[in-house]
């Protein structure tokens, strides 16, 4: 079966800045590939590349088969992502929210999808809220159920948990994965928390300054660059980016 | 186009309408008060009847017009504001919703927007002056679409414009339409204008409906010369302003700029 994402020689130059420098990798269908990589590295633009909110330099990128600068309307019905990075309109309740991302996709059953997603990610008690109103941690709940909502085929997942307490945070790792088991779910999944990295990854892409240097599983990735964890890996990786740039200027 | 995403995003402003007090202060409030301003102005220079005829009907109708004008424009404007200004660009762009579907949904605010003013300001117009807009006739209505899609036109421009430039053009949002208004002839006539003003103001499709509208009010002959011109340059230049604001999106997603608007 051919990879439900392929990405090949991407690149993104902003100016004299190479945000991401020509990296290639694919994504199996029902597998959750962890982007890993110090801030900077280009996990966040290469999320927004594969969303087509950022135009690559160069490179192409095919989701389902099809080439996103040319289908993308197909290909973005069935993708979705949630970060802790982005917000809903304030001045609507968290249903309210949810329906107009259910027509915004040309949703059938909106009402049982509701109903199903809030009791899913617990959020019965803050349902009727104003979306101000809520805490950080119900509003990654809310970005969360309107990436679930739609039922993507893909879904790009950058910091999901960042502001989650432990339990609901360890709650959507596991319900995340339920999803998978049952549909299928591919996910894209971006986080600073190499436990859930490890826990919540088939394999994972390593990034610095743009390019994928290391690729595979969490103790492929340990091994090869002779540390402990990956929290090791990921501190060495860091600190080697943070004295380029040092030297960069 | 898929009219259930346009049908989306006109329900997420609706359900803002219904419950932001600022938003309802737009419609009702600060077209209310432009009203009252304009027609003590009207009535004091009503007393010079003799020497300005038809003064009420000449001010309390431009201003009525104007205003169609100028919430056309805010529809547009500030719809796209609201998404920058609730971060929730990005969940539009990265769903299938298309750029024009984007502006199909605030062109439709616009004109739920212009609906709801022009009903409190015809109304309040009748109560506090006695001035009834129909007056102009049949005429009103091709004279409103005019300047309903001169509105859009200068929307669209000021949406690309804050897309491009960030937050620091949000401000043209509010005055923009107000470079428009001297060209625009809005309270006076056309002949008014200085030579090489004048010529800017026949660029202008809003001047010529204003224009046109005296028209109908003097009994002159049937405005069917300034509607042309009103239609014929609004239609040129919307194709011009809707192909302009697709080139900004492209624009803005090649160097990121989309994701960085309300930042």
């Amino acid at each position: 079966m051919p990879p439900i994402v392929q990405v090949r020689n991407l690149t993104k130059q902003f100016g004299d800045f190479t945000a991401v420098d020509g990296i290639s990798f694919d994504i199996r269908q029902g597998e959750i590939l962890g982007l890993l990589g110090p801030n900077g590295a280009g996990k966040t633009t290469t999320i927004q590349m594969l969303l087509g909110l950022i135009t690559p330099t160069a490179g192409s990128i095919r989701m389902f088969g099809l080439d996103l600068t040319t289908h993308r309307e197909e290909i973005l019905q069935q993708v979705n992502f949630s970060s802790t990075y982005i917000s809903m309109p304030f001045s609507l309740t968290v249903e309210e929210n949810l329906r107009v991302v259910a027509r915004l996709y040309g949703l059938a059953n909106v009402e049982r999808r509701i109903d199903d997603v809030v009791k899913k990610l617990e959020m019965d008690s803050f349902r009727g809220k104003l979306t101000r109103r809520l805490s950080s941690g119900q509003m990654t709940r809310l970005t969360l159920a309107k990436a679930i909502l739609t039922e993507p085929k893909i879904l790009f997942l950058d910091e999901p948990t960042a502001s989650l307490d432990p339990d609901i945070a360890h709650k959507t790792r596991g319900l995340l994965r339920e999803i998978r088991a049952a549909t299928g779910l591919t996910m894209l999944y971006t986080s600073h928390n190499m436990r859930e990295m490890e826990e919540m990854s088939d394999r994972i892409i390593f990034l610095q300054r743009g390019k994928i240097v290391a690729e595979g599983t969490a103790e492929e990735i340990v091994t090869r660059f002779g540390q402990s964890d990956l929290e090791e890996v990921f501190l060495k990786l860091a600190r080697e980016q943070e004295q380029f740039s040092g030297k960069g200027r | 186009m898929k009219l259930h995403r346009i049908t989306a995003l006109i329900t997420r402003h609706l359900y803002l309408y219904r419950r932001s007090l600022p938003r309802l202060m737009e419609i009702f409030y600060w077209p209310f008060l432009d009203l009252v301003v304009w027609g003590f102005i009207t009535v004091y220079l009503t007393r010079f009847q003799g020497q300005l005829p038809g003064v009420i009907t000449f001010f309390l109708g431009a201003l009525i017009l104007w205003d169609v004008l100028f919430r056309s424009q805010q529809g547009i404007t500030i719809s796209f504001l609201e998404e920058i200004w609730a971060r929730n660009l990005m969940n539009l762009f990265a769903s299938p919703l298309k750029p024009s579907e984007f502006l199909a949904a605030t062109m439709a605010m616009s004109v739920f927007k212009v609906t709801a003013v022009s009903c409190v300001m015809i109304v309040c117009a009748l109560l506090f002056y006695s001035y009834n807009v129909f007056v102009i006739g049949l005429w009103l209505l091709p004279f409103v679409l005019n300047l309903i899609v001169a509105g859009w036109i200068i929307g669209v421009l000021t949406t690309s414009l804050i897309m491009r430039f960030g937050q620091e053009a949000e401000v043209l949002a509010w005055g923009m339409v107000f470079l428009f208004q001297p060209i625009s002839c809005v309270f006076y006539p056309m002949d008014v204008l200085p030579g090489w003003l004048k010529a800017l103001a026949w660029a202008n499709p809003a001047a010529h409906v204003f224009e046109g509208m005296r028209g109908v009010l003097n009994h002159a002959v049937p405005p069917l010369t300034n509607l042309a011109w009103a239609t014929g340059l609004n239609l040129f230049y919307l194709v011009v302003m809707i192909a302009w604001f697709h080139h900004t999106f492209n624009v803005c997603k090649e160097r990121g700029l989309l994701v960085r608007v309300g930042e």
